[in-house]
């Protein structure tokens, strides 16, 4: 399977390629591409087609929160229960393990300040093992996801060249 | 007054390419699959070197040959790309893109009437290079039916006793054609039979689809009879910085480097440190862009398969070159055709030399959404022409 790195490449930039496409692009048969692609999303290494949606551009209001959260980790369980019982909220788009300053990462998104305060200290501070929490805003994204966000480029170049 | 001219330049005929540029700058709303360089940025760690080194006010002119760490650095490239071993004291020279290393290997090697073999499709400097020098170009028209290699054949039937130098323009810009190690191990025995030298441009030689490719120089013998030529430009999208390297023999080099010396001094300083970054580091750079011009390749080859339009499968830079002979036209009228209806500039076969007749180079240095509107528009024109032929 050498192709399959070059094909989580190519749907990892874009998904919305067809098996078709990506046969070809691939130079492989439509089959095999069809194949991969299951074998992948069933063994879960894709996990979901999204779409990068600059909000910026959008009058919708949306806050993104990155909150740092201090806890003390539960004896069997490590830092798994507590983790679990922060990403089953809806609003939580990501929660990682950190290695410095602090345990877990948590990456919120709402509607306003009040709810994500709302969040910090009704949800995320209630829980018994979170010991501290700091929460940063994010205040304007230029890059997200390997797409430097807002800028088209234009091709420069002269038009033909030998 | 008398004619400040000098003949042999006057003489010189304008590049084909020119022409056609002139006639698609006219052309507001035309897209184009006409340029020859990378359509992606240089690495930002390449230029980020670059910019420090400005900030550092290293800005004053190095020695004749280029700093002495990239000329070492390259010597590393070669020897663990190629095998070759080059000593980065007089076997290296730092230039000013590979279109000077090309220059002044033939200026250091040509005294008038020596025969200089150019096989062509070709890039456009070789023979007015030496033209200038006052040796006789000798053309070879390299065959569709080899995919434009070229053969120990041809070169037999082009060498008289005053030919001198080969030039080898491999993996090669207009067609795409490769010379792989069979094919290089064939021609090698006439080159050293007839005593020939050769220049080697491999500005495209990291862009290759069907295994690494081989230099010439790696062969047994070669090494002390070539002059490798290559830069920075298509490796690591950094064209505009103007920056080769040519390699060989000491005595030879002890030459091209004089000539720099007057002619040039030395190559962009901040682009000499700049590239000692992409030498030393570039290697991933290379695979990334290699892995998204395949891909390209890939697309347009399976483009012109579904349009029936016959073309080889060229596994080196970033050319397709199919043939458009069904049609009846010469490159040129296609090409203006294709432009003025279509509003796609590819460039006609005939800028690269008499035998890329028939035939016209589409670059992929192009995004997949051009590549594929440009399709469109191919299909669309091929249609109306077949469509007319029929009625």
């Amino acid at each position: 399977m050498e192709f399959r790195e070059e094909l989580l490449r190519i749907m990892e930039k874009n998904s919305r390629m067809n098996t078709k496409e990506l046969a070809v692009l691939l130079g492989v048969s439509e089959e095999a591409a069809i194949n991969e692609l299951k074998a992948l999303e069933d063994e879960g290494t894709i996990c979901g087609y999204h779409t990068m949606v600059n909000w910026d551009n959008v009058s919708t209001e949306k806050v993104t929160a990155l909150i740092e959260v201090k806890v003390t980790p539960q004896r069997g369980q490590g830092f798994d229960n507590i983790a679990e019982r922060i990403y089953n909220y809806p609003e939580v788009e990501s929660v990682y393990l950190m290695a410095g300053g602090y345990d877990l990462m948590v990456i919120l998104e709402g509607k306003t300040l009040k709810e994500v305060s709302g969040f910090v200290t009704e949800k995320l501070s209630a829980l018994e093992t979170v010991t501290g929490t700091a929460t940063h805003f994010i205040l304007k994204k230029y890059k997200d996801h390997g797409t430097i966000l807002g800028k088209k480029k234009e091709d420069t170049r002269e038009i033909v060249t030998p | 007054m008398r004619d400040p001219l000098a003949k042999k330049v006057v003489e010189i005929k304008p590049s084909g390419i020119r022409k056609f540029f002139d006639i698609v700058s006219e052309m507001k709303d035309a897209i184009s699959l006409g340029v020859g360089e990378p359509d992606f940025d240089t690495p930002w760690h390449i230029r980020d070197e670059g910019i420090y080194a400005l900030e550092k006010g290293k800005t004053f002119y190095t020695s004749n040959a280029g700093l002495k760490e990239l000329r070492e650095e390259i010597a590393a490239y070669l020897k663990r790309t190629q095998g070759i071993m080059y000593d980065p004291v007089g076997e290296i020279l730092v230039t000013v893109g590979g279109s000077e290393g090309i220059d002044i290997a033939l200026r250091a090697m040509c005294d008038p009437g020596d025969e200089v073999l150019i096989p062509q499709p070709s890039y456009v400097s070789y023979e007015p290079c030496a033209v200038l020098t006052g040796a006789k170009p000798v053309i070879i028209n390299l065959k569709p039916e080899n995919e434009f290699r070229l053969t120990a054949q041809e070169i037999e039937e082009a060498v008289t006793e005053k030919t001198k130098i080969l030039v080898l323009p491999f993996p090669n810009n207009p067609t795409g054609a490769i010379m792989e190690k069979s094919d290089l191990e064939a021609i090698r025995e006439v080159i050293i039979k007839h005593d020939l030298y050769v220049i080697s441009d491999e500005i495209y030689g990291e862009l290759t689809y069907k295994g690494k490719h081989v230099s010439i120089a790696a062969l047994p013998g070669m090494q002390e009879r070539t002059i490798l030529i290559n830069g920075f430009s298509k490796a690591y999208a950094m064209t505009g910085w103007r920056l080769g390297y040519a390699c060989g023999p000491k005595n030879i080099l002890a030459q091209m480097t004089k000539i720099h010396q007057f002619a040039i001094m030395c190559a962009p300083t901040t682009s000499q440190y700049a590239a000692i970054e992409a030498v030393k580091n570039g290697d991933p750079d290379i695979a990334r862009m290699r892995e998204s011009y395949n891909m390209r390749r890939r697309f347009l080859l399976n483009a012109f398969r579904e349009m029936n339009i016959e073309c080889f499968e060229p596994f080196g830079a970033f050319y397709v070159f199919p043939c458009i002979k069904e049609f009846g036209m010469t490159s040129d009228e296609f090409a203006t055709r294709f432009l003025q209806e279509e509003k796609v500039a590819a460039v006609p076969g005939t800028a690269f030399g008499d035998s890329g007749e028939g035939y016209l180079r589409i670059s992929y240095a192009y995004s997949l959404e051009r590549l594929e509107e440009a399709m469109k528009r191919f299909a669309h024109f091929v249609e109306k022409l077949r469509a007319a032929k029929n009625a």
